[in-house]
């Protein structure tokens, strides 16, 4: 059995708005162990952010943590203040967010930014940090770091600020990195570039990484194990193999029907999942997926269902396979 | 005689970039490019930011118009004339449904303005059908007429924007980029809605957009551009099983497959570098910079657009080696 490096339990954060509370996670749990790759999949409004920013302590107002646990590497993340938690921000969790533009600061050259990390979280000095900026920008296959280093973000391309927030989020060598679709803003052909180096420098490094995307192909390629978030819940959780061969909750079913398949031979209709996302304001009484379930039964609409374990590390929360399991077993939902 | 509904020849569009005024720089956003697309068809075209696809469809049906150059519509030669009528014939969906429609416009007036400056409504009345019959057409119903933008979702807005582009009854759509804004269980129901427009309207289509899984899903034949240029054109089968350029190759390769095991067995081809400033394009084939069967020749000159197979072109020195 691998060490636990996350784990965490029954979370539940609500954003307190002037229209009222949203309840972007509701009773969210997830584990990841050391060196493991979790992918986070769901659409806009799922929850997947919010889950990664709450381990960062990054659950600004009006969001506040109203339940549950968040343990990291031994620190018990929701109990600690600002001052702890940036100790912790940056060296041993870090975060790559989606649009490498909006988040290097444009007044401050390369390299101000990658020693700034450096500097606050270990003993190096100025000169010492500068090699190890040097180092880094090498690390994340960027030429000319030295010149790179005096260069403001706005003189670089997409790709290459993004390799720049790798490098920044590397710098300390966290246990954990956070990859909030850290390739969307990105060119197909850059985004190769950038997964392939994700892959590398974890092997390198050893780090665990979340991966948060929409992209179903991204994380079949990266990842092995998958949580699938839809309206602030974890709806089906499991080994990569498990969701995509194996998948039993509705929408994740869905989801995988609705993309076009590259590979196939013969045109088929996309089996589009029907409705609009679901209104966090107005979330529905049970399941949250629901109002859009082809397969909706009366009990979904009112309650939510418990998780079933399909295999050893695979679960669904839905009433469809609850019921199955009852009717052969005899009794009646 | 021919089928072809809309064709471009020798299309080219420079723009302007900002610096002296003396010594001009252009962009080459689109360069020498020939298309054409038949009648009932979709062609597809994709490329990554700054190819030049989006200018390609708003040059096609003269949103901008082009440095050099012709384009016909039904095999009159559009290039210089007055576009009020075709206007009611090719029409176009934008990328970003939160940006291309007017905040202050009602859902029913942006629909019905078309049908008030073609003058194609009767009355009141029938104005109001038949901004109903369309969005009805597009999955909303009455009730959303009077309500504004802001109060839809991604998904509904581009309905929408489809509702209003279908309001003149038009033979031709450019698509550009009609899903990329929207979510991915979202994306699917856009895409079956133009199926069915076409299976039902008899509409042709230029569709725009990067994902090559959702151009090949949804289109008879695709372009692949590069810099400004289509390096690849072929029905959408043969381009995704042989293609024969090495961008399209690397293009191909380089998408994700939602399949783990499929992913992880097949070969990546992994392009160093980025894509070249289009103010300054590299002499030659424009690919070679990033291509690894570059050779010398690839510098000094142009390849040519060849067919390889039956309607499979391709413009490269190297097609045997790739």
């Amino acid at each position: 059995m691998n060490e636990m490096l996350l784990d965490i339990k029954n979370l539940r954060l609500s954003f307190f708005t002037p229209a009222g509370e949203v309840k972007a996670l509701n009773d969210v749990s997830v584990k990841l162990e050391k060196g493991d790759v979790l992918g986070i999949v769901g659409e806009s409004g799922s929850g997947k952010s919010v889950t990664a920013y709450s381990i960062m302590g990054l659950t600004a107002h009006p969001g506040r943590i109203v339940g549950g646990t968040i343990e990291f590497n031994g620190h018990r993340i929701h109990e600690l203040s600002e001052k702890e938690m940036r100790k912790i921000r940056g060296n041993e969790v870090s975060i790559i967010f989606q649009d490498p533009m909006t988040s290097l600061n444009p007044v401050y050259t390369i390299g101000n930014q990658i020693t700034e990390v450096i500097l606050l979280h270990t003993d190096k000095n100025k000169r010492q940090a500068k090699e190890r900026a040097v180092e880094l920008l090498q690390l994340v296959g960027i030429n000319e770091p030295e010149k790179r280093l005096r260069q403001y973000p706005h003189q670089l391309s997409g790709g290459m600020r993004q390799r720049v927030m790798i490098a920044i989020a590397l710098a300390c060598e966290p246990k954990l990195l956070i990859a909030d679709e850290p390739t969307t803003a990105l060119d197909v052909t850059i985004q190769a570039q950038i997964l392939e180096l994700m892959v590398e420098l974890k092997k390198k490094i050893g780090m665990s990484i979340i991966m948060i995307t929409h992209d179903l192909g991204i994380v079949a390629n990266m990842c092995e194990k998958i949580a699938v978030m839809y309206g602030g819940k974890i709806v089906e959780y499991g080994s990569v193999n498990e969701i995509f061969y194996n998948p039993r909750h509705e929408y994740t079913k869905g989801l995988l029907g609705s993309i076009p398949k590259l590979y196939e031979k013969e045109r088929t209709k996309l089996v589009a999942i029907e409705g609009t996302p679901v209104d966090m304001l107005n979330p529905p009484a049970g399941c949250p997926f629901a109002p859009r379930c082809a397969s909706c039964m009366k009990i979904c609409l009112r309650e939510m269902p418990d998780y079933i374990k399909v295999e050893e590390s695979h679960y669904s929360a839905c009433w469809l396979p609850a019921k199955e399991k009852a009717m052969q077993g005899g009794a009646v939902v | 005689m021919s089928n072809r509904l809309v064709e471009v020849k020798n299309l080219k569009q420079y723009f302007k970039a900002p610096g002296s005024l003396l010594k001009p720089k252009f962009v080459k956003a689109v360069d020498d490019v020939n298309l054409h697309i038949d009648k009932g068809e979709t062609l597809g075209l994709v490329g990554e930011s700054g190819c030049g696809k989006t200018t390609v469809g708003r040059t096609m049906i003269r949103l901008y118009d082009p440095t050099s150059g012709s384009i016909f519509y039904d095999g009159k030669d559009i290039t210089k004339a007055n576009m009020f009528p075709y206007r009611r014939k090719m029409q176009i969906v934008f990328q970003d449904p939160y940006a291309s429609l007017d905040p202050r416009m009602t859902v029913g007036d942006i629909v019905g303005e078309a049908l008030d400056i073609h003058r194609l409504a009767s009355g009141k009345k029938d104005r109001n059908e038949r901004i109903i019959r369309l969005l009805d057409r597009v999955g909303l119903n009455s009730e959303h007429a009077n309500r504004y933008p802001h109060e839809f979702s991604g998904g509904q807005r581009q309905r929408i924007g489809i509702a209003r582009a279908l309001a003149v009854d038009p033979e031709f759509l450019v698509c550009d980029e009609p899903i990329s804004a929207l979510d991915v269980s979202i994306q699917a129901q856009i895409v079956n809605m133009f199926e069915d427009l076409q299976r039902d309207l008899g509409l042709t289509y230029l569709f725009i957009a990067h994902d090559l899984s959702v151009v090949k899903h949804i289109s008879n034949r695709i372009g692949v551009m590069y810099l400004g240029k289509i390096v690849e054109l072929a029905d959408n089968y043969e381009l995704i099983f042989h293609s024969v350029h090495p961008y399209t190759k690397s293009l191909i390769s380089a998408i994700p497959v939602a399949d783990p095991v499929k992913s992880r067995e097949r070969q990546r081809i992994i392009l160093e570098g980025d894509v070249p400033s289009p103010l300054n394009p590299p002499s030659g084939c424009r690919f070679r910079t990033r291509c690894r069967y570059a050779t010398d020749i690839c510098a000094q000159k142009e390849p040519d657009f060849t067919q390889v197979a039956s309607g499979h072109f391709a413009a490269c020195h190297h097609l045997g080696l790739a």
